[in-house]
């Protein structure tokens, strides 16, 4: 009966592939998820823009949980997100703050005088080195960060209504109870 | 209208291959000669409509008809008529319409030139076929179809990606296809062999010209694309590993695999059950190759644009075609009967052992290139698996079976003894190991790796030697030219085939070993030396073309203060797309390239002042490409053997009409 | 014995013909880049660019990877070593960032699969010529064997 069964081996083996490979059809390679998910977020104190000479630190932000979104002026999907944006800012649930990525502060102001200002506040990474210690590596991107200061989720590209809905929001609720 | 035409066509077409495939099916098993003799027309009228369909598309492109969706994606009218042309498998429609078109030519050869094939046997080989085209139109049909209409139609078109406006896109392609989609041929025969339950010496000898043909052009694709991303990519790679180029790689490994294979079947009517094996795992990894590169599931340089739906189909039609052929495997194999008797020093235990390496080189390169996506199946994370994994375990398993490529040819068949190898081959192997240790210190520097693989490119040419000159001592010939003569071209084919092998490993080793990089900034009228050269950047120049704007630099090469050569690397905008080429400058020789491109303009000015320039000396590269062409000569002369030609086919044609009547039960 | 010392000769006379065509490379540290450079340009050729997910940091033309390379030379700069500063990378982006995959429990299948498939592949060539022995010695007898393997040479074109 082994005899026969050995047969098979080529025919087992291929069968477990295209199970993997199903599975694959359903991912994204290009995503990357982030390493820093239940880790604290990573410190910084960068000038606002809108008053930039003030400053805001991550250490600032203990004891709310807040959403970090990473935008620039030149970025064209985060103007597909900004709308919800501006309607979650309008809701107060939780403060959202922005970092303008790379970006000019006169380009950054403008383009929020133009398409709406949900933030809280907005710091300004001109060389992007806060971007590379939050992982980020595509805009736009959103970070909960929760009242202890650890990141609770990353959201890779522009927020979407079922995101907001399914994940975000009823994450950010139970992180502020 | 012309569009049109060509749909219809391959309506048409698909409809015939359904009839291909159902109607002799039908015929071999119920022994209806009738019905089995469906098979050659309808393989022909196929290919005829097939052709058709692909001139339509061919015509859109070359005439700029913009009311085609796909011409109207991948062309422009300012795009040169070659490029145009070129542009009709340029997107993943269009490729797999010229993957049809193989398929369907590769049928239609094998309806032409095997009248000597027992009609059974032919019937059902023609019908798998005609099976894989229907699936192949099926998905063209229902999900990529190249001849959609825009409407209203584009004024001009988006134009062909630049990266593809280049002579390789002309011949990279087809060649590649030729190789990939000639598998199946392999890959019917093995099927109509064990549907019809009978392996013996003379399927092998059927087998083995397909086979060995679709291997040479598959050895031809897979250089022309690591040349063509040599001179194009701007920055002297050759080779990176990339999923698709993987993809292509591993049927090569599998078809290497599978014509020694099929030689020990045909010569001792050993290996039966594995050649069958190997025959439907190198087509399956042409279609899963094919899986890979349009689904989006690996992420490469490569890729078509993806679409889950069409993910889905080939998936399916993966799993059924691969499913169904090894479940047949694991029915029918059993019962193929076991082959020759062998001992543990052979020619076919050489042979069985240099097939095992293979098969387990390629098992590691489906590793490494599927293993981001089994962790990220099962939520384990996502990590990248690149050249450092690849180089690491690739060459270390190759090695062996390359030094095995020096004792095979000697070996005698069935039992061979070690001693007398061993006398046979001490002088080769000496001269191989000190060769290998002395070159490297005239070449530069000495390393391990650079003297191993001399040591194995070596030692497959001095092993040769012995095995010409002992055929020629043992020749019952007189005069040293009736002694060559005496020898068949598949034995100058295999010595030829194993001598690509070597000059390629020479190529591989000196480059990596000795190359040379050197990324400066370059004021005009500056110099810099690297190697033994010096390099002087005079600036660049604005220089038009017929469908970009390009600024062209001047570098002038020098040895020892003499001008050798000036070569011009260029930067090129494209109008159509707005994107931006580097066109290496390379100086192409037998002992080596000097390659130079143009970075970044360095300057406030912009062009006029300091560039960023990137200089290689690449020695030996081109060794090889040469080596791999040697390969594919080696192969296409070892088919023109004259036993795979008319002369046998009386035999075969005794053979057959006994087979044949064996069948019939 | 002549045609060894031909052998001999050819392959000398390949090998000056080689220093010919190929003047001797001077060592990678004398071609004029620093020993910095080098060293980054090796260690940038195993990172991936986020970005353009094909091409290593070295290569890619994307800001992110020219902000990225930045990162790296300071790193380097003041003092870290190639493997802190991978491990930099990795804790921002995930073994994403590494083409040579760090050898941990979840990789050891890809590690040494390769070494596990040469051994079962090993094991299975000396079944089968164990089995092929076992059968050459229960067969008929040896003259009878070796006379049907003449009959078949001399019917075949000979070897190829």
């Amino acid at each position: 009966m082994t005899k026969a069964l050995r047969w098979a081996i080529p025919l087992a083996i291929f069968i477990v592939l295209v199970a993997f490979l199903w599975v694959g059809l359903g991912r994204d390679p290009r995503q990357v998820p982030s390493p820093l998910i239940d880790k604290p977020a990573p410190a910084f104190r960068l000038s606002k823009l809108q008053t930039p000479d003030e400053t805001l630190a991550s250490g600032d932000l203990r004891g709310t949980v807040w959403l970090l979104n990473v935008w620039a002026s030149w970025c064209v999907s985060c103007r597909v997100e900004h709308p919800l944006l501006v309607q979650l800012a309008q809701q107060n649930v939780v403060p959202v703050y922005g970092l303008d990525y790379k970006d000019q502060p006169d380009d950054g102001r403008a383009w929020l005088a133009q398409h709406g200002n949900p933030y809280t506040a907005s710091i300004v990474d001109r060389d992007g080195r806060v971007g590379i210690d939050y992982g980020v590596y595509g805009v736009p991107e959103t970070f909960v960060i929760d009242k202890t200061g650890i990141i609770r989720y990353k959201q890779i590209g522009p927020l979407t209504e079922e995101v907001l809905q399914g994940r975000i929001l009823p994450l950010v609720r139970e992180l502020q109870r | 209208m012309i569009p049109e035409i060509g749909h219809f066509a391959l309506i048409l077409a698909l409809l015939v291959a359904i009839a291909q495939s159902a109607v002799p099916l039908v015929g071999a098993a119920m022994g209806e000669p009738r019905l089995m003799a469906v098979a050659r027309p309808a393989g022909q009228l196929q290919f005829l409509l097939v052709v058709v369909a692909f001139a339509c598309l061919a015509a859109s492109f070359v005439g700029n008809d913009f009311s085609v969706q796909n011409v109207a994606a991948n062309s422009n009218s300012e795009l040169p008529l070659r490029y145009r042309f070129a542009a009709t498998w340029g997107s993943h429609e269009g490729s797999l319409l010229l993957w049809a078109l193989m398929l369907s030519g590769w049928t239609c050869a094998v309806t032409l030139f095997s009248r000597h094939l027992p009609p059974v046997f032919l019937a059902r080989v023609i019908a798998v076929m005609g099976l894989i085209s229907v699936g192949f139109m099926l998905f063209v049909l229902l999900t990529s179809n190249p001849f959609e209409r825009l409407v209203p139609p584009a004024a001009e078109g988006r134009d062909l990606n630049p990266l593809l406006q280049d002579p390789g896109m002309v011949i990279h392609p087809p060649m590649l296809y030729m190789g990939y989609v000639g598998f199946s041929v392999a890959f019917a025969f093995a099927i109509a062999a064990l549907l019809g339950g009978r392996l013996d010496a003379t399927w092998a000898r059927w087998s083995r010209p397909w086979t060995t043909v679709a291997w040479a052009f598959l050895t031809i694709g897979i250089a022309l694309g690591s040349g063509w991303a040599y001179y194009t990519l701007g920055w002297g790679g050759w080779w990176f590993w990339d999923p698709v180029e993987n993809a292509s790689f591993m049927p090569w490994l599998t078809g290497t695999a599978l014509i020694h294979s099929l030689a020990v079947t045909e010569k001792r009517g050993a290996f039966k059950s594995w050649t069958v094996l190997l025959a439907i795992v190198a087509f399956s990894l042409s279609l899963l190759g094919t899986f890979l590169v349009r689904s989006g599931v690996l992420t490469s340089v490569h890729a078509f644009a993806t679409d889950p739906a069409r993910g889905v189909f080939i998936l399916t039609f993966l799993a059924i075609v691969v499913g169904g052929s090894l479940a047949l495997f694991a029915y029918r194999a059993g019962k193929v009967g076991l082959g020759g008797v062998f001992g543990v020093v052979s020619r076919e235990s050489a042979l069985l052992a240099n097939n095992i390496l293979l098969i387990v080189a390629m098992a590691s390169v489906l590793l490494g290139t599927l293993y981001p996506l089994f962790l990220d199946a099962l939520n384990l994370g996502k990590i990248s698996v690149g050249p450092p994994y690849f180089d690491a375990v690739f060459y270390p398993l190759l090695a062996p079976a390359v030094f095995l490529m020096g004792i095979g040819p000697l070996a005698r068949w069935s039992q061979a003894s070690l001693p007398t190898l061993w006398t046979r081959l001490r002088w080769a192997f000496g001269v191989a190991v000190v060769a290998a240790l002395l070159l490297p210190f005239t070449l530069g520097r000495w390393s391990p790796l650079i003297a191993a693989g001399l040591f194995l490119a070596l030692w497959i040419a001095t092993s040769s030697v012995v095995n010409l000159r002992d055929r020629l001592a043992s020749s019952h010939q007189t005069g040293l030219l009736a002694k060559l003569a005496a020898n068949s071209p598949s034995y100058y084919g295999m010595l030829l085939a194993h001598l690509g092998v070597a000059v390629f490993i020479i190529g591989v080793t000196l480059v990596k070993g000795y190359e040379v990089e050197q990324d400066v900034r370059l004021d005009v009228g500056q110099s810099v030396p690297v190697g033994g050269y010096e390099f002087r950047f005079l600036g660049v120049q604005p220089g038009p073309g017929p469908n970009y704007r390009a600024v062209i630099g001047t570098v002038e090469v020098r040895k020892d203060g003499r001008l050798i050569q000036t070569l011009h690397p260029e930067k090129r905008i494209y109008n159509a797309s707005g994107q931006t080429m580097t066109i290496a400058a390379i100086a192409v020789g037998i002992g080596g390239d000097r390659y130079v491109s143009l970075g970044e303009p360095l300057a406030a000015d912009n062009l006029g002042g300091a560039w960023a320039v990137r200089i290689y000396l690449k020695p030996f590269i081109d060794w090889i490409w040469g080596g791999a062409f040697l390969m594919a000569i080696g192969g296409l002369l070892a088919v023109s053997d004259r036993r795979y030609r008319i002369a046998m086919r009386r035999r075969d044609a005794s053979l057959a009409a006994g087979s044949a009547a064996a069948a019939a039960d | 014995m002549k045609a060894r010392v031909a052998l001999a000769l050819l392959l000398l006379a390949g090998a000056a013909a080689a220093t010919e065509m190929n003047p001797p490379q001077q060592s990678s540290d004398a071609s004029g880049m620093s020993a910095l450079d080098l060293r980054l340009k090796r260690l940038e050729g195993d990172l991936r660019c986020l970005v353009c997910q094909n091409q290593t940091l070295a290569d890619s033309n994307a800001e992110l990877a020219a902000d990225l390379r930045r990162e790296v030379r300071e790193l380097a700069v003041s003092g870290k070593s190639d493997e802190e500063i991978k491990a930099y990378l990795v804790a921002r982006y995930g073994d994403f960032v590494l083409y040579d995959p760090p050898v941990e429990p979840l990789t050891w299948m890809l590690w040494f699969g390769p070494f596990a498939l040469l051994v079962v592949g090993g094991t299975v060539w000396w079944i089968v010529l164990r089995r092929r022995e076992r059968l050459a010695s229960s067969a008929a007898s040896p003259s009878g064997a070796n006379s049907a393997e003449q009959a078949r040479k001399l019917l075949d074109d000979g070897d190829g």
